[in-house]
């Protein structure tokens, strides 16, 4: 191999900062590259167990409130703030995350309901690797399904921006053989100034010269990626006109992951992550712990999608978490570790404004262990579905071994 | 400025001197290949050459230093043991760790409650509020020494600075290669308090015995117990147990769920991830001929080794026979009778003494010791000293160090460092002074190998695929030029102490000694910086 370089370094490119930068000039670069309308899938991770049910709330069923005597979302009033808001007759949205009702009403949002992972672990630590390394019940799967998806369709002059990751290292998801870059920012993402450009070079030089090393290739993605970097300043980057992302890591990694995304550097998978979702005690209801997540999460999700505009039709975001929580609120005013819960869909090519999934119900004999909301759609044939139907992915047998992924199971959040 | 133009020129001098091979202009003196030779050893039996360490193994002889490693109780080890007298947590049993550094249940309930009330509030107010409980939970917390990370932190400190200063370099790198091989994960509830024991009284005492030994005392240990759930298996025919009291006391037959905050009234039964890891990880290997009917039997073997006392008093394992499943079982063909605790002990036995055991620990060691793919006769031999020695972890090392393979050209130099192996290797090349290990422990954190944190029980990864990555080697490189700066908090270096003539004695390679050479004006530190983020320091 004899460079990953993808960079056009003698080109106008490094003299522009990207973001402000002219968009005909940054475009016409990275035609040649093949990484413009480069399909992305971006995967946010709740690390926790979110609570599916006070998220998108079946206020249709009594059952519902029954078991949740403090903290069930009250059904819809005509749009008060104070309850749900209502998608379909019979689920509604948290309060919180009014920001998302637009996008479920102009059909750029779908939601999965009842989705999870067929093992009944209900440890976080179980639970996670399962869903990351896309084989629920195997511990030794060495990549994550992310990574496997790279595997399949390699690309010798992918850019190393190809898969990034905005936390601070690499995630299950995305290990193994496939390049991918972690980075808890954009900005952090650079040689120690203090060095000078003189040891700058000699890095670049010394890992460029070790041409039998399979340092050699990851010496060159690295320097590419800090060069490129270096000539954007993240600081002065600045969102579409309206898209306000919230304070907080979350809003601003996904704040990166757009910013990268409109500077058409060739991301196909991005994730990032975020925590605070296990509320075993006073998880509160239209107020409260959840519901400060919530906002964050549709305030988040919300500004992501008005920043791409146009270019959201190449992207597609997906929602995951670990498993859902009891459908009975505990002696704490919370609740404990579940089962199914619940993902969002958004993006370009997908069939919004519709819950999507078999509901199973909540009635006793419905319930998994007689206790949680049962899975009906496994999380593999959703995101089988995202790869396939979005970044076109032929053959999903390498990325989940051992499962049938085909399109009859597909839940049909897009369009086909 | 002047005096580090000095410096700098003299280490270039210094380089150019070392490299033999690749210079087109005429032979500089050769180092002898016993050096590389020595280089080699220090690279691979421990975490790299110190200034002056390849003179003192040339003067004693470098059989004779590969004898003494192979037998650490014989090297005296105090000066590391001072230096890590500082570490209260490392030497208390569980249950003085938990008494003093684990969050009294109701403090985590108050704490938790409060949060949600002050959803919303401004930051000032949340940590007024947050003053004000912890004043008020203060006799609470009275009793705690420290915090529960402490425990952790302590730890992976104290890893930090026994690669960097013990005498016994090679008992480092075994009982690292134990670690990972029966990986646990600091991560999951209550294991942060069982990890340190268990090294210190598990893996340590048993990495040079027999691996049957080290495999029983693994088994028996709560840290295992805990991490792979093994605790939780009962017979499915057990009488369902009523739920563990509120506070989670853990006696035998009352094993709670493993978060305390989860699963009332779970229904309990077989938990077959450990039977499945002991032969897939710890034993057979994922290939050694084992079926799913195996991996049932053995979990049903393998019922009522559980933990009691986990929160109270000292965690400690027990059999307990009310939810053993005392049916007859066939493992791998052969027949186990029912008869409680004794099952598992045969399991075992049958396990260590397996030939597919002998084969797969064998190539795990030679993956350490001397190449990603180990040449398959030098696995062979081990394998064979393996089955005639009984499992004697010793001879088995032995065999292997003591090789024409490990030794040989194409070994030199052909494993990427780990993390722990570029930072500990970085910091013992450069002669620095470690006061404080914190940060450099987070750094090799960050370079994706959080020491005691690897999640899943295949523990990290020992070939080089692994460990070269975009993130992993910028974090490298920014080590580097920060540890020869002398940026690294609690560490302090000589820059000019590095010696490249010493950490590549077979030389530098063109691109870097070219690189070296071009820039004339680097002080030392930025000499040190690049020759440490090197292409060729990455390896060993």
């Amino acid at each position: 191999m004899l460079t990953r370089r993808f960079f056009l370094k003698s080109s106008g490119l490094a003299f522009v900062s990207f973001g402000l930068a002219p968009r005909a000039l940054v475009r016409s670069a990275w035609a040649a590259e093949g990484n413009r309308k480069k399909k992305t899938l971006v995967v946010v991770f709740q690390r926790g167990a979110c609570d599916g049910l006070n998220t998108v709330v079946p206020y249709g069923e009594s059952a519902y409130r029954q078991l949740r005597p403090s903290i069930a979302i009250p059904a819809p009033r005509g749009g008060a703030r104070d309850a749900a808001l209502d998608l379909d007759g019979h689920f509604g949205l948290h309060p919180a995350l009014e920001p998302l009702l637009g996008p479920f009403k102009d059909g750029s949002l779908a939601v999965v309901h009842a989705v999870g992972s067929p093992d009944a672990t209900r440890s976080h630590f179980d639970a996670q690797d399962f869903m990351e390394s896309g084989t629920p019940g195997r511990k030794s799967t060495e990549d994550g399904w992310m990574n496997r998806h790279l595997q399949c369709a390699p690309e010798p002059e992918a850019s190393p921006f190809r898969a990034v990751s905005l936390t601070p290292t690499l995630p299950r998801s995305l290990a193994g053989r496939a390049p991918a870059v972690a980075m808890a920012s954009i900005g952090r993402f650079a040689l120690r100034p203090a060095g000078g450009d003189a040891v700058a070079r000699g890095f670049e030089d010394m890992y460029a010269g070790a041409v039998r090393d399979v340092l050699h290739g990851t010496g060159q993605e690295t320097f590419e990626a800090i060069e490129f970097l270096k000539k954007t300043d993240p600081g002065r980057y600045v969102p579409a006109a309206g898209a306000y992302y919230p304070r907080g890591p979350y809003g601003d990694s996904l704040k990166q992951i757009a910013q990268l995304v409109k500077a058409d550097v060739g991301v196909e998978m991005a994730f990032t992550e975020v925590g605070g979702w296990d509320h075993h005690a006073a998880e509160g209801g239209v107020l409260g712990q959840l519901a400060a997540r919530l906002r964050e999460l549709g305030q988040s999700l919300a500004a992501f999608q008005r920043d791409l505009g146009e270019r959201m039709q190449d992207v597609v975001l997906v929602t995951l978490t670990e498993f859902g929580r009891t459908v009975r609120e505990n002696g704490n005013r919370g609740t404990d570790h579940g089962h199914a819960s619940v993902s969002f869909v958004m993006g370009g090519g997908v069939r919004g404004g519709t819950v999507h999934g078999r509901w199973p119900g909540l009635s006793p004999d419905r319930l998994y262990e007689g206790r949680d909301l049962a899975v009906t759609t496994d999380f593999r044939d959703l995101l089988g579905e995202l790869l396939t139907r979005h970044l076109g992915a032929r053959d999903l047998a390498p990325v989940f071994p051992g499962f049938d992924a085909r399109p009859a199971h597909f839940p049909g959040v897009m369009r086909a | 400025m002047k005096r580090g133009l000095a410096r700098a020129s003299a280490v270039v001098a210094m380089i150019a001197l070392a490299v033999p091979t690749v210079v087109a202009s005429g032979p500089p003196p050769s180092p002898s290949d016993e050096d590389a030779r020595i280089v080699h050893a220090l690279n691979r039996l421990g975490y790299g050459p110190r200034p002056g360490d390849v003179e003192a193994v040339r003067a004693m002889g470098l059989e004779k230093w590969i004898d003494r490693q192979l037998h650490p109780e014989r090297i005296d080890d105090g000066a590391v043991r001072s230096r890590l007298v500082g570490y209260p947590t490392l030497g208390l049993p569980v249950g003085k760790l938990i008494e003093g550094y684990e969050v009294p249940r109701e403090v985590k309930r108050e704490i938790q409650k409060k949060r949600a009330e002050m959803d919303g509030a401004s930051e000032e107010d949340t940590a007024r509020t947050r003053r004000e409980l912890m004043k008020e939970l203060g006799g609470s917390m009275q009793g705690m020494q420290g915090r529960p990370r402490q425990v952790v932190e302590e730890l992976q400190t104290a890893k930090v600075v026994r690669a960097v200063y013990s005498q016994r370099q090679l008992d480092e790198v075994l009982v690292d290669f134990w670690m990972n091989h029966f990986n646990v994960f600091a991560g999951k509830g209550p294991e942060k308090f069982l990890v340190g024991a268990y090294e210190r009284d598990v893996i340590r005492p048993h990495a040079w015995g027999r691996f049957e030994d080290l495999l029983k005392a693994t088994a028996e240990s709560p840290a295992m117990l805990f991490y792979l759930d093994n605790w939780l298996s009962s017979s499915p025919d057990a009488q369902p147990r009523a739920r563990a009291r509120r506070g989670g006391l853990l006696r035998p037959g009352r094993p709670a769920p493993a978060d305390p905050q989860q699963g009332q009234g779970r229904k309990r039964g077989l938990n077959e991830n450990y039977a499945r890891e002991v032969m897939e990880l710890h034993t057979l290997g994922v290939d050694g001929g084992y079926t799913q009917k195996d991996v049932t039997e053995v979990a049903r073997c393998f019922t009522g080794w559980t933990i009691r006392g986990l929160r109270q008093g000292d965690p400690a394992f027990v059999f307990d026979g009310r939810i053993h499943d005392g049916k007859d079982k066939v493992v791998l063909g052969q027949r186990i009778k029912g008869g409680g605790q004794g099952e598992g002990q045969q399991v075992l036995h049958l396990l260590a003494t397996h030939p597919a055991t002998a084969r797969f620990i064998s190539m795990k060691l030679a993956r350490r010791f001397v190449a990603d793919d180990p040449p398959a006769a030098l696995v062979d031999r081990a394998a064979a000293t393996f089955r005639k020695t009984g499992g004697d972890i010793r001879a088995v090392v032995a065999a292997i160090v003591e090789s024409p393979e490990f030794v040989s050209a194409e070994a030199r130099s052909a494993k990427v460092k780990t993390p722990l192996e570029f930072v500990a290797s970085a910091v013992r090349a450069s002669g620095a002074e470690v006061e404080d290990g914190r940060e450099l422990a987070r750094r090799i954190g960050e370079m994706g190998m959080p020491l005691y944190m690897q999640q899943p029980p295949t523990g990290y990864k020992d070939t080089s695929e692994a460990w070269v990555s975009t993130s992993g080697l910028l974090s490298r490189l920014n080590l580097a030029l920060d540890l020869a700066a002398g940026r690294v908090r609690g560490v302090s270096v000589d820059a000019a102490s590095l010696a490249p003539d010493v950490l590549f004695p077979a030389g530098l390679s063109e691109p870097t000694r070219k690189t070296l050479e071009r820039e004339p004006g680097l002080d030392a530190a930025r000499v040190a910086g690049l020759v440490l983020g090197s292409p060729e320091f990455q390896r060993r």
